[in-house]
């Protein structure tokens, strides 16, 4: 993987995705290591995303790395019109290693075809964000100890939410029943289902999340945005039923977790916070050893 | 309609290749993907012919040049019926059809306004491919988004 970029999660083979989360259990033991003392990270972000940045940034400042960049386009020559490849081209001469979230589909993969040092995306429009693809599937295996045969629910925006397509496409490696909840207009578009077709597993359609509950060893929650909807009173209808509250996760299995992006708004509801099911913030959390392991092993340092 | 007459219609040509079959609204998509606006070769080209198997047709004639299979196929999304003549010495060397190619690259749009190829100078790469009901498809290299074939704008 050393000097490879990682653009979208199906560049990784199953044995590389497993060597990072390997990598990243390492990390969790000992995350401050300086074993990138005298590298340059530089953190492109075209567009804010705070969580993301701050946990590649905290990441590669963790090993020892110096991190350079910028938070949003506003305050660079972007407002003066220079393109992609030039401001890729400008900085890969700072830098070893780029981690880049821009707002257009598949800018990621056109700077890492341009760029001489490797990139990272950390999110291209609506089109991938790998790195939050093996912080799920780390949080997956770490709380059911494996990530073979289990029973992965869907539940909310599985149309637009591009978590949701990378981490399906991801999971068809291991085996995984996919249940997939959410609102008619709103379901896994074909393009995703393909692979789960492919790949020959299983998959379930719903419109009403309580009875897969029981059923499910991870309950991946997803945010519907009122936007979605061109009828404001249909997305009344529905974003209520697809809220989670405390009271349904009495049938859960003992090692059911719920994960979740993040942000969340309304959809997992703070009564499930305490419930030892809830794992959206360690999952988070995760973000930064993943983060770690993919640069310590694109700089070639493990 | 006489043999004589024919001939007056379309010229023959001592060496080169005939495009024949071309759906004949698409003739000057054919010469653009071909790049047949921009070559010093000469060209002739009809559209609105009689065709027994089509009603009508288009034909493309292009002299001193032989095209390679790669080049050729680009045809094939928006001529998928069009036969390749051959002509050498003004006789017919080697008659071949079209085949969708596994690739195209720079010759059609994404459908993806957001698409990087949208929006700064990059050319545009795509994986063909067949979905479940058989509809051809265009997969971008970048966005990963699917053109389907009614969308499909050519550049």
């Amino acid at each position: 993987m050393k000097n490879r970029s990682l653009v979208s999660i199906n560049d990784y083979s199953k044995e590389e995705i497993i060597r990072i989360l390997d990598l990243a259990e390492e990390f969790e033991k000992q995350p401050r290591q300086e074993i990138l003392k005298g590298r340059v990270v530089a953190s492109l972000f075209f567009e804010p995303s705070t969580r993301t940045r701050l946990s590649f940034e905290s990441a590669a400042q963790q090993l020892g790395a110096s991190v350079i960049g910028f938070s949003s386009a506003a305050t660079t020559s972007v407002q003066k019109g220079e393109t992609l490849k030039d401001t890729i081209l400008t900085v890969s001469n700072y830098s070893d290693l780029i981690v880049m979230r821009h707002p257009v589909d598949g800018s990621a993969r056109y700077a890492s075809e341009v760029a001489p040092v490797p990139i990272i995306n950390a999110g291209d429009g609506a089109n991938q964000h790998p790195t939050q693809c093996l912080l799920d599937l780390y949080s997956i295996r770490k709380t059911q100890g494996t990530l073979d045969n289990l029973d992965i629910t869907f539940v909310g925006d599985l149309k637009y939410g591009r978590t949701v397509h990378s981490l399906t496409m991801a999971l068809c490696h291991f085996n995984t029943r996919f249940h997939l909840v959410s609102p008619v207009e709103l379901k896994l578009p074909s393009a995703v289902k393909r692979h789960i077709k492919d790949a020959q597993l299983h998959y379930e359609q719903y419109t009403d999340m309580s009875e897969v509950i029981p059923k499910s060893d991870i309950l991946y929650m997803t945010r519907i945005q009122r936007e979605r909807f061109p009828d404001p009173l249909e997305y009344e209808r529905v974003k209520n039923s697809y809220n989670l509250v405390n009271a349904m996760l009495v049938d859960g299995k003992s090692n059911l977790k719920i994960l979740h992006p993040l942000p969340r708004v309304n959809e997992i509801s703070t009564d499930v916070d305490s419930n030892p099911m809830a794992y959206y913030f360690q999952q988070a959390l995760n973000g930064i050893y993943v983060r770690q392991a993919l640069m310590a092993s694109i700089l070639g340092f493990k | 309609m006489s043999d004589k007459r024919k001939e007056l219609i379309v010229s023959a040509i001592s060496n080169g290749t005939v495009i024949d079959h071309i759906p004949t609204e698409t003739v000057f998509q054919v010469i653009k993907i071909l790049g047949l606006d921009k070559t010093k070769n000469q060209v002739y080209f009809g559209t609105n012919l009689e065709s027994k198997k089509f009603g009508s047709k288009g034909i493309i004639k292009i002299s001193g040049k032989y095209f390679e299979h790669e080049e050729i196929n680009k045809i094939a999304l928006v001529a998928p019926s069009a036969t390749l003549i051959e002509i050498r010495d003004y006789e017919v060397s080697k008659k071949s059809t079209v085949h969708i190619p596994e690739k195209v690259d720079k010759i059609v749009k994404c459908f993806n306004p957001n698409c990087i190829t949208n929006k700064e100078d990059v050319s545009t790469r795509f994986d063909v491919f067949y979905d479940d009901n058989n509809n051809l498809k265009l997969a971008c290299h970048y966005c990963e988004k699917n053109t389907s074939k009614e969308n499909i704008v050519f550049i």
